[in-house]
This record gives structure tokens, C-alpha cells and sequence, in this order.
């Protein structure tokens, strides 16, 4: 006999399910954070040299990346990701640039601001400047000039004391940009730049002067740019993939498990929803490598049904009844599914404890996909399962995948 | 109680069979090493998208284009003689270039340019450039806290199960994942950072694989009398037939997504789903063929002397 509320509590928890995806899947979707692969952008990893003997702290570091940021502030990308990784290096990811030769040019050559006597020796540098301290002016006659501060005024008097009459170039990295001859001793630690046509350019200097004073010197370690096209293309390919190599899964699933089979797709539906929700929340982004490891969490997942539809096969054929075999397949499996599942965790917790950022960024989805698979695969799917067998809606064993011939008697 | 297949009967062909591959694997590591990637080797690697047909020598004279226009431009760096050229891609639509030496950023408009005024403007460009140390310091972390992990799991199961389900865990695992590194050798496979992603995945997956067969030995070993090595061989021949679906399906269905990434992805992840249908092939057989096998050699060995021992005494 079929009974009811069990029947209606299966259909009520999946029509609640369904529809809660449905509506909140493209938001989720959209908040995601791709890759540079994935969408197209720049990727530099620098190490941090010090100048002149000077070390490198996790202060200067910070700082260096401030002035980064600043620096491409003035290209006006949104959501740069600079990063400081170990002791002396600044990973910086701008994805989704339009102009990316433009980013290179800014990035890849860290501005660096120095004067110089006649004999091209360095009297100063950017990290003499006060940060952020680089202002626009207009002189007497209105032209306009770019205003330096100096962190040392009396450093800048010597200097200017001794160098009176004779001109000190102000350079970013070679190019000299105005070569003024010192007039007058100049004690109140303002260096002023002449030569700017417009107060735009001015200006211009003026950003890239404040964000250029990098207080260390930056050696390109790794770089990678990729077309936005190209990116593009890649995610169309990799989701159609992934797609297409979930859909023999279901139908594998289906074919041989049968009504089980229906649940473990369905609840492989949720499982690759909530994984999609979890990235979103722990802001995780998602590469090309990260989408095959998502795939593969399907199969993974997939592996926790697998053990329990044979066990509850089992159960079947040595002649239990229906809701016996379920209760205890589900029951004997799952010691085996955690303690699997457990290896592998510690695992990816133990690569995650020793690993760099790529392999730890692949041992968190490898965490974040066991568990998922854990909630919705074992629990999600056995929940379904019992109702499902409860409403007595279907009681043949073939639609278990046994056939009767395979029960033996008790 | 019966089964079907005695996979215990044949433990020595699988040996063998895993011994003459782990062996081409060494032979080959030894004299060609891997085809290491610009992630492990210094080096820029450009990937071209041309969308259309074309031939290698084109692609080399097009370069030395773009460097005569660098040059005139006033750009250091631009030697453009690539060491390798290739077609890649599933309409072979990318040429993939690789140079040996270090190439200046800003060529790389040039090229473009180059490009894109022969074949059209959807020419688009994928550069990398890396510091081998990176590559290197990344390969060797990885392959430490693979180490690290595997010792972790050799505790963990000696706690659970017992020590030698751990050891045997390990190696079926390092069979998997040498198995891979072999085959990527042999077939002279580029190398690079996600074949270390797909390394540890497979590692992921082996272990799983190995676990579930393991359980379901040490739930024979407590309902059947066991005392001699004999009877061992019973158990393990009953678990693996008993497991048998499970470690059929379960590849299966990891494999049918794995082949689909190979077939229908992109480029970048060729050679990443390669391994991973690899490593999962290896990671089935060697928990059914290897593992089992030998953790029954080892425990019927250790009941045979704990059983002898005695009258030997007396």
C-alpha cells in the first residue's frame, strides 16, 4: 500500500530543492571569481630584492604591495589581487584587464625614482620620498610642476648645498624626466619637478610618482598572460566537458542502479550546486584545474552511492526485505565510506600543511568536495532513499537492480 | 563461501607486469628524464590561437617578423627563434611555441600584431614565463608533503586497521602515481604545474580506491576463523569479488569524466585529464592487483611463523 505522507515528503523536499536552485543558481554563478585562465588577464610573481642593504621586512612588503596597488589604481582595474606570498614575494593577478600590454608596461617595469648628479651617480631615490607625497602645482608664471616631499629635509639641504649650480637629473628608471640646475639651497625638503606641458600630465607623473616609490626592488620570478578570448574559450570547453562526462554519469548511474540510480544523479545535482555555493562563500577562485578537480568530485561523490547501492544489493539478494536491505546497507557502508573518506582527507590536510599555493588551493577543494560529497551522497541521498522505499511507491527488487532469480532464500 | 575470479591464484603476472612497466618508468626517467615544461626549465612558452590551419614554417618566418619590427621599435630581447613549434589544439588551430631563452614582455604586442595581420583578428595570445626555481621549489614541496601525508596515513590505518594495510596503501599508492610519471616520460608529454595537481589527485583516488577494498577484508577477517595463510588467500579472493562492482563502477564513472575533459577540453588541460585517466586506471588495477596481493603475502607469511613457532619451542 502506498502511503502517502512519506511519498509527499520525498516530492516536497525535492520540489523546496529544485526550486531553490533554480532561483538562486545564476547569481551564485555570476558572483564566482574565475581565474585569469578562465576569463582572460595578468599574472606576475615578483620577488622582493632589498636596496641596499636594507632587509626585507613583512612592513616593507606590505608597503611594496600598497604601492602596487596604488600604481594600478591609475589603470583603473577593478578588483586587482595583489598578494604577499612567503617571506618575499608579491603575487599580483589582474584579470579580465582590457588593455593588457598596458598592464605589462606599468607593472613590469617597477618605476623607479631616482637623482642623479652629472656623474650619474644616485643622490636619491623613491624611498627618500614621502610616501604618497607627490602633489601637482602651479608655479609663478602658472605652468604647472610636480611637488616632491622629502622624508629627510636636512639630507635634501646637504645635498642641494653641495651640488648648488649644478643640475640634478630626476630619473624614472632611465628616462630622464626634467634635469633641473639647483638654484638655492633648499631646506624645507620640497623637491620640485619643472617641464610638464599640461596640469594632465602633471598629474599623470604626480600618481605615478606616489605610487612608484616602491620601497623594494622587484625581480619578475613568474608571468603569465592570457587573451580574454582565449579564457573565454577555455571555460566554454572545460563546463561543456564537464557537462557532457556528468551526463554518462547519471545515465551510468540510472542504467545500472535504477530508482537509486534517480536519487544519487539528484543528489549529485545538489552536490555540484552547494560545491558552486561554497566557492562562492569562501571566495575560492576557480581555475581550469580547479573545474577538472570539480568534475572529478563528481565521480567522487559518486563512489559513497556506488558502495552503498552494492551493499544494499547484497542485502537484497540474501533475501531481506526491501526496507531491511536499505537500512542495512546504508548502515554497514558508511563505516566504510568515512574511513575512506578520512584517508583521504588527512591527506589533503597533511599536503595542505606542507604544500605551496597551488597545492594548497587544490587540497581545499579536494576538503571542501569530500565533505560536501559526505553530506549530500551518504546523508542527502540516504534521507531520499528511505522515504522513497517507506512510500511503498515502488517494490519490485529488478527496480533495485536485482533480479529475482539473484534472492535467495532465507 | 565462494567466488567467482581467484585473483590471488596470479599475484605473480601482476608483479611482473607492474615490475616491467616501474622499470621501463626508471630505464626511461634515467636516460630522457621528463619533457619538462617552462614551469621547470627556463624559458618563455607562447601559445598562439590562430582558429585555422597552418604550417610550422610560416609560424617560424612570422616570428622572425615580429623580431625585425621589435628591433626597429627599439626592444631588447627579442631573439624569436623558438626551439619548438607545435599544432595543438582540436582543429589544430594553436601553435604552441616554445623558446629556450627568456623572451622581453614587450614583444609580445608585436607578435600579435604579426599575427593577426596574416591570419586574421582573432589571433590571441597565452604567454608564460617562469622562474624554474618556482617550478622546482613547487615539485619538491609537493613531493615532500606527499611523503608527509603518506606517513600520516600509515598511522592513521595502522590505528583503524593495522600496520601493514598502511605500507600496502603506500605502495599501491606510489605505483600509481610512478606509473603516470613513467608513461608522461615515455611518451615524452610536456610537463608542467597542473601535472602535479593531477599527480595529487590521483594520490586522492588511490588511497580512496585502496581503503574501501581494505574495509571490506578486515569485515571477512572478523566473521571467518582465520589461522593459517591459506585461509588468508580465501578472504582476500572473497573481498576482492565482493568489492569487485564497486571498484569497476566507481572507475568507471571517474573515468567517463576524465575521458570527457581529455576529449572535449581546452588545451591547458590536455595533458592535465591525460594523467588523471592514467592514474585512475593504475589506481583500480593496483588496489585490486597489487595491494591485496601483497598485504596477503605479507599477513600469511607472519601467521605461518606465528603458527610454526610454537612446535619449533616445544
Amino acid at each position: 500500500m502506498i502511503r502517502l505522507n512519506r511519498l509527499l515528503g520525498f516530492i516536497a523536499i525535492i520540489v523546496v530543492l529544485t526550486v531553490l536552485m533554480i532561483a538562486t543558481i545564476k547569481p551564485v554563478l555570476n558572483n564566482i571569481t574565475l581565474g585569469l585562465d578562465l576569463q582572460g588577464g595578468f599574472e606576475v610573481l615578483y620577488q622582493a630584492i632589498p636596496t641596499d642593504g636594507q632587509e626585507i621586512t613583512t612592513q616593507a612588503l606590505k608597503e611594496t604591495a600598497a604601492a602596487i596597488d596604488r600604481r594600478i589604481d591609475v589603470l583603473g582595474v577593478t578588483e586587482p589581487r595583489i598578494e604577499i606570498e612567503g617571506t618575499d614575494r608579491i603575487r599580483i593577478q589582474l584579470a579580465g584587464v582590457p588593455d593588457q600590454d598596458a598592464a605589462r608596461e606599468l607593472l613590469g617595469k617597477p618605476a623607479k625614482l631616482t637623482f642623479r648628479n652629472v656623474n650619474n651617480e644616485i643622490l636619491l631615490d623613491g624611498s627618500d620620498l614621502v610616501e604618497g607625497g607627490a602633489s601637482v602645482d602651479l608655479d609663478k608664471i602658472g605652468r604647472p610642476v610636480v611637488v616632491l616631499k622629502l622624508k629627510d629635509a636636512d639630507k635634501f639641504r646637504d645635498i642641494t648645498a653641495k651640488y648648488i649650480g649644478q643640475s640634478i637629473g630626476i630619473y624614472l628608471d632611465e628616462e630622464l624626466i626634467t634635469n633641473p640646475v639647483v638654484n638655492q639651497v633648499i631646506s624645507t625638503g620640497d623637491a620640485i619637478i619643472t617641464g610638464q606641458e599640461t596640469v594632465e600630465e602633471a598629474q599623470e607623473l604626480a600618481d605615478l610618482l606616489n605610487a612608484g616609490a616602491l620601497p623594494l626592488d622587484l625581480k619578475e620570478l613568474q608571468s603569465q598572460s592570457v587573451g580574454a578570448t582565449l579564457g573565454m574559450k577555455a571555460l566554454e570547453l572545460t563546463i561543456k566537458a564537464g557537462i557532457i562526462g556528468a551526463i554518462f554519469v547519471l545515465l551510468f548511474m540510472i542504467f545500472y542502479y535504477r530508482v537509486p540510480g534517480i536519487i544519487a544523479s539528484y543528489a549529485l545535482v545538489v552536490y555540484v550546486y552547494l560545491i558552486l555555493v561554497l566557492f562562492w562563500l569562501l571566495h575560492v577562485t576557480l581555475t581550469l584545474p580547479g573545474i577538472a578537480a570539480l568534475v572529478l568530485g563528481v565521480g567522487m561523490a559518486i563512489d559513497a552511492n556506488i558502495i552503498t547501492y552494492e551493499r544494499i544489493k547484497e542485502e537484497l539478494k540474501s533475501g531481506k526485505s526491501l526496507l531491511s536491505s536499505v537500512r542495512a546497507g546504508s548502515r554497514r557502508s558508511l563505516s566504510t565510506i568515512i574511513d575512506a573518506n578520512i584517508t583521504t582527507i588527512l591527506a589533503a590536510i597533511v599536503l595542505y600543511i606542507f604544500g605551496t599555493s597551488l597545492i594548497r588551493g587544490f587540497a581545499i577543494t579536494l576538503i571542501v568536495s569530500i565533505i560536501v560529497s559526505l553530506i549530500t551522497a551518504v546523508y542527502g541521498s540516504k534521507l531520499l532513499l528511505n522515504l522513497f522505499v517507506k512510500s511503498n511507491l515502488v517494490t519490485n527488487p529488478r527496480a533495485y537492480g536485482v533480479k529475482e532469480e539473484e534472492i535467495s532464500e532465507l | 563461501m565462494n567466488y567467482k575470479f581467484d585473483f590471488y591464484k596470479y599475484r605473480k603476472i601482476y608483479f611482473i607486469i607492474s615490475g616491467v612497466i616501474m622499470l621501463l618508468g626508471i630505464v626511461s626517467l634515467l636516460i630522457f628524464g621528463l619533457n619538462l615544461g617552462v614551469d621547470f626549465k627556463s624559458g618563455t612558452r607562447i601559445e598562439i590561437n590562430i582558429e585555422q590551419n597552418f604550417v610550422e614554417k610560416d609560424i617560424r618566418s612570422l616570428l622572425k617578423d615580429a623580431e625585425t619590427a621589435a628591433k626597429e621599435q627599439g626592444i631588447k630581447d627579442v631573439d624569436l627563434t623558438p626551439s619548438i613549434v607545435r599544432q595543438a589544439g582540436n582543429k589544430n588551430g594553436i601553435a604552441v611555441v616554445r623558446f629556450d631563452q627568456t623572451i622581453n614582455s614587450d614583444v609580445l604586442p608585436v607578435i600579435k600584431e604579426v599575427f593577426r595581420s596574416k591570419y586574421g583578428e582573432q589571433v590571441d595570445l597565452i604567454e608564460s614565463k617562469v622562474d624554474p626555481t618556482i617550478g622546482r621549489e613547487l615539485a619538491r614541496k609537493a613531493f615532500y608533503a606527499v611523503l608527509w601525508a603518506s606517513l600520516g596515513i600509515i598511522i592513521y590505518v595502522s590505528i583503524r586497521f593495522e600496520f601493514r594495510f598502511g605500507v600496502t596503501a603506500i605502495i599501491a599508492l606510489f605505483h600509481d602515481a610512478f606509473f603516470v610519471i613513467a608513461i608522461f616520460s615515455l611518451l615524452r608529454l610536456e610537463v608542467d604545474l597542473t601535472f602535479i595537481a593531477a599527480i595529487l589527485t590521483i594520490v586522492g583516488y588511490s588511497i580512496n580506491d585502496t581503503i574501501v577494498i581494505f574495509d571490506r577484508i578486515r569485515e571477512n577477517m572478523k566473521l571467518n576463523k582465520v589461522k593459517r595463510a591459506r585461509d588468508i588467500e580465501n578472504i582476500v579472493n572473497i573481498s576482492l569479488n565482493q568489492t569487485l562492482a564497486r571498484s569497476i563502477n566507481t572507475s568507471l564513472t571517474v573515468l567517463f569524466t576524465a575521458l570527457a575533459l581529455f576529449i572535449l577540453g581546452g588545451e591547458g588541460i590536455k595533458n592535465f585529464s591525460l594523467a588523471l585517466v592514467l592514474g585512475l586506471i593504475s589506481g583500480a588495477y593496483s588496489s585490486i592487483f597489487i595491494a591485496a596481493p601483497i598485504w596477503a603475502l605479507w599477513k600469511g607469511k607472519d601467521l605461518d611463523k606465528k603458527k610454526f613457532k610454537p612446535q619449533i619451542e616445544s
